[in-house]
C-alpha cells in the first residue's frame, strides 16, 4: 500500500546572505501517520529543513507542501500553521507566562477559547505528559530540563495537531529523562494519529521514535528508508553515521 | 580599499538599514490597525513603560527645571532680565526640555529593556514559537509596545512639565527670592495652548521612535547573549539620535 504524502520538500534551496546554500535542491517526503526522523552531521541543514516546513524560512527556490498546498511563510492562512505542533530544542516556553498559559497559548490567542476551558485543556495536556497539576501555575524558569521539555510537549499537543515537529527533543537531558521524553513522544504521536518529523543527533532517540529515517548531507537527502533499513545497514555512510564512526576509521 | 568604494558601501548599508526600519515601522503600524488586538499586553506595557518610568522622569524633570532657573537667572541678571525666569523656564520645559529629557531617559530605560527582552526571545526561539502557535509576533509583541509608547509618553511628558516647572519654582522662590504668586502667574499667563500641545505631539512621536527602536533591534538580534547586548546598545543609540533629529524637525515645523 502506498502511504499518502503529508509533507513534501520539493527541490528546496535555502541560503543566507550570499553564503554557500545550506539546502541545495532538497527533496524529501514525510508520509501521513508515520514518524520520520531526519539525521545528519552538524551544519548539514536539518534545522533549516524543519524551519522551511514551519514557514519560518522562505526557500530561494523550490517549495514545501503540506497536503499538496504550498507553505507560505509569514502568511496568516498558512496551511501548515493551522495543523502543526512544535517542540523546540530549548522548549521555547514564554518566561513571562505561567506554565498553563504557555500550554494553552494557542487555544487562548489563536482559537479564542474561554480562559476556563483553555485551563482545563491545558491541565489535561499536562497530565498526558505526566506533569502534576501543581506545575501549571509555576513559571518556566522554575522547572527542570525534563519538566520543561514535557511542558513544551504539552503545548505542542494541546490543540491536537495533525503534524508534530520535534527539534532535538532529547538534547541536554540525562539518559533516563531522555527515555521518558522518547516514550512520551511515541505515545502522543500514536494517540493523535499524527505525522511526525523529528531531527536529532541522538541515535537512541531515533531508534525509539522513528518509523522512517532520512539522512541529509551537504543540503541534500543522502538516503531515505525505513528504520529497518538503517538497522540492516542498507546504506554504508548512513550505517557508519548511526554507529558514530568517522570516515577515517 | 578605495575610499570612494568604502563611502559607497557605507552609504548603501545606511540606506539598507533605513529601508529595513521603515519596513518594520510599516509592519508595526499595520499590526496596530488589524485585529486581533492583545489588550492585556497593551495594559502590561502601559504599566511597564509609563508607570514604572514615573520616578526617573519626575526626578530628572525636577533637577532640570531647578538648574534651568538658576542658569536663566545668572544669564538674565547680566542685562537686568531676571524677571523673565518663570516665563523662560516654563517655555523651555514645556516646548523642549520636558519632551526631550523624558524621551532620552526612556530611551535608556525602555528602548534597551525592550530590545533585550525581545532579543532574548529571539535567541531562545520564543519568537519562532509564536509563529508556530498561529500568533503574529508583530501583533502580540511589537504593536502593544509601540502603541503603549505613543499613548504613555505624552502623559509622562505632561507630568515632567509640571514637575520641571515646580523645580524652577522651588529654586526661584526659596533661593532667588521670587514672589511665589507672581512666579505662578507669570508662568501661567506666558504659556500658550500651542506651547503645551506642541510638546505633547513631540512626546507622542518620541514614544513611537523609542519603542520602535527597541522592538526593531531586539527582533533582529543575532548571536546569543552578545547579540542581545549589542541590540540593547544599538537601540539606545539609535533612539537617542533619532529623537534629537525628530526634535529638530518638529521644532522647525512648530515655531
Amino acid at each position: 500500500m502506498t502511504e499518502r504524502v503529508k509533507i513534501a520538500w520539493k527541490n528546496v534551496t535555502v541560503g543566507f546572505d550570499g553564503r554557500k546554500p545550506v539546502l541545495k535542491g532538497l527533496n524529501l517526503e514525510a508520509h501521513e501517520g508515520r514518524s520520520l526522523v531526519v539525521i545528519g552531521g552538524s551544519g548539514t541543514g536539518k534545522s533549516v529543513t524543519l524551519k522551511t516546513a514551519l514557514g519560518l524560512i522562505r526557500p530561494q527556490s523550490g517549495s514545501v507542501e503540506i497536503d499538496g498546498e504550498a507553505v507560505r511563510p509569514g502568511h496568516e492562512n498558512d496551511p501548515g500553521v493551522a495543523q502543526i505542533g512544535m517542540l523546540f530544542q530549548s522548549g521555547a516556553l514564554f518566561d513571562s507566562l505561567p506554565v498553563w498559559k504557555n500550554v494553552a497559548f494557542r487555544l487562548l490567542h489563536a482559537e479564542h477559547v474561554s480562559e476556563d476551558e483553555a485551563r482545563t485543556r491545558a491541565l489535561e495536556a499536562l497530565d498526558q505528559v505526566d506533569l502534576d497539576a501543581h506545575v501549571a501555575d509555576q513559571r518556566p524558569g522554575s522547572l527542570s530540563g525534563g519538566m520543561l521539555k514535557r511542558a513544551a510537549l504539552a503545548r505542542a499537543i494541546v490543540a491536537r495537531p495533525k503534524i508534530l515537529f520535534f527539534d532535538e527533543p532529547t538534547t541536554g537531558l540525562d539518559p533516563v529523562t531522555a527515555d521518558v521524553i522518547n516514550k512520551l513522544i511515541v505515545r502522543q504521536v500514536k494517540n493523535l494519529g499524527a505525522t511526525a518529523v523529528s531531527i536529532t543527533h541522538d541515535m537512541v532517540s531515533m531508534r525509539h521514535i522513528a518509523d522512517d529515517v532520512a539522512m541529509i548531507k551537504d543540503g541534500q537527502t543522502l538516503w531515505r528508508g525505513s528504520l529497518d533499513g538503517v538497522e540492516s545497514c542498507a546504506h554504508d555512510e548512513v550505517c557508519r553515521f548511526v554507529r558514530g564512526e568517522s570516515s577515517e576509521d | 580599499m578605495n575610499p570612494f568604494r568604502a563611502i559607497g558601501a557605507g552609504l548603501l548599508a545606511l540606506l539598507r538599514s533605513a529601508g529595513a526600519v521603515a519596513l518594520f515601522a510599516g509592519q508595526a503600524l499595520a499590526a496596530l490597525v488589524r485585529p486581533p488586538y492583545f489588550g492585556g499586553q497593551l495594559v502590561q506595557q502601559i504599566f511597564k513603560i509609563g508607570f514604572l518610568s514615573l520616578p526617573v522622569v519626575g526626578l530628572t524633570a525636577l533637577f532640570t527645571g531647578a538648574a534651568l532657573a538658576l542658569n536663566i537667572y545668572t544669564g538674565g541678571s547680566r542685562f537686568n532680565a531676571e524677571s523673565f525666569v518663570p516665563n523662560i523656564v516654563a517655555m523651555g520645559i514645556v516646548r523642549e526640555l520636558g519632551p526631550v529629557i523624558a524621551a532620552l531617559m526612556l530611551a535608556g530605560r525602555v528602548s534597551s529593556g525592550i530590545a533585550a527582552e525581545i532579543g532574548a526571545m529571539r535567541a531562545t526561539e520564543q519568537i519562532d514559537a509564536l509563529h508556530t502557535l498561529a500568533t503574529d509576533p508583530m501583533r502580540y509583541l511589537i504593536a502593544p509596545r509601540v502603541l503603549a509608547g505613543v499613548l504613555v509618553l505624552p502623559i509622562l511628558v505632561a507630568t515632567a512639565d509640571i514637575i520641571g516647572i515646580y523645580g524652577g519654582y522651588l529654586v526661584s522662590v526659596h533661593t532667588l527670592d521670587f514672589n511665589p504668586t507672581i512666579y505662578v502667574r507669570n508662568t501661567w499667563d506666558f504659556l500658550s495652548d500651542w506651547d503645551i500641545i506642541s510638546g505633547l505631539i513631540k512626546a507622542a512621536v518620541f514614544g513611537f521612535i523609542l519603542t520602535l527602536m527597541g522592538c526593531y533591534h531586539g527582533y533582529y538580534a543575532q548571536g546569543g547573549a552578545q547579540g542581545v547586548g549589542r541590540a540593547a546598545t544599538n537601540a539606545v543609540v539609535a533612539a537617542a539620535v533619532l529623537i534629537f533629529a525628530a526634535n529638530f524637525l518638529l521644532t522647525s515645523l512648530f515655531v
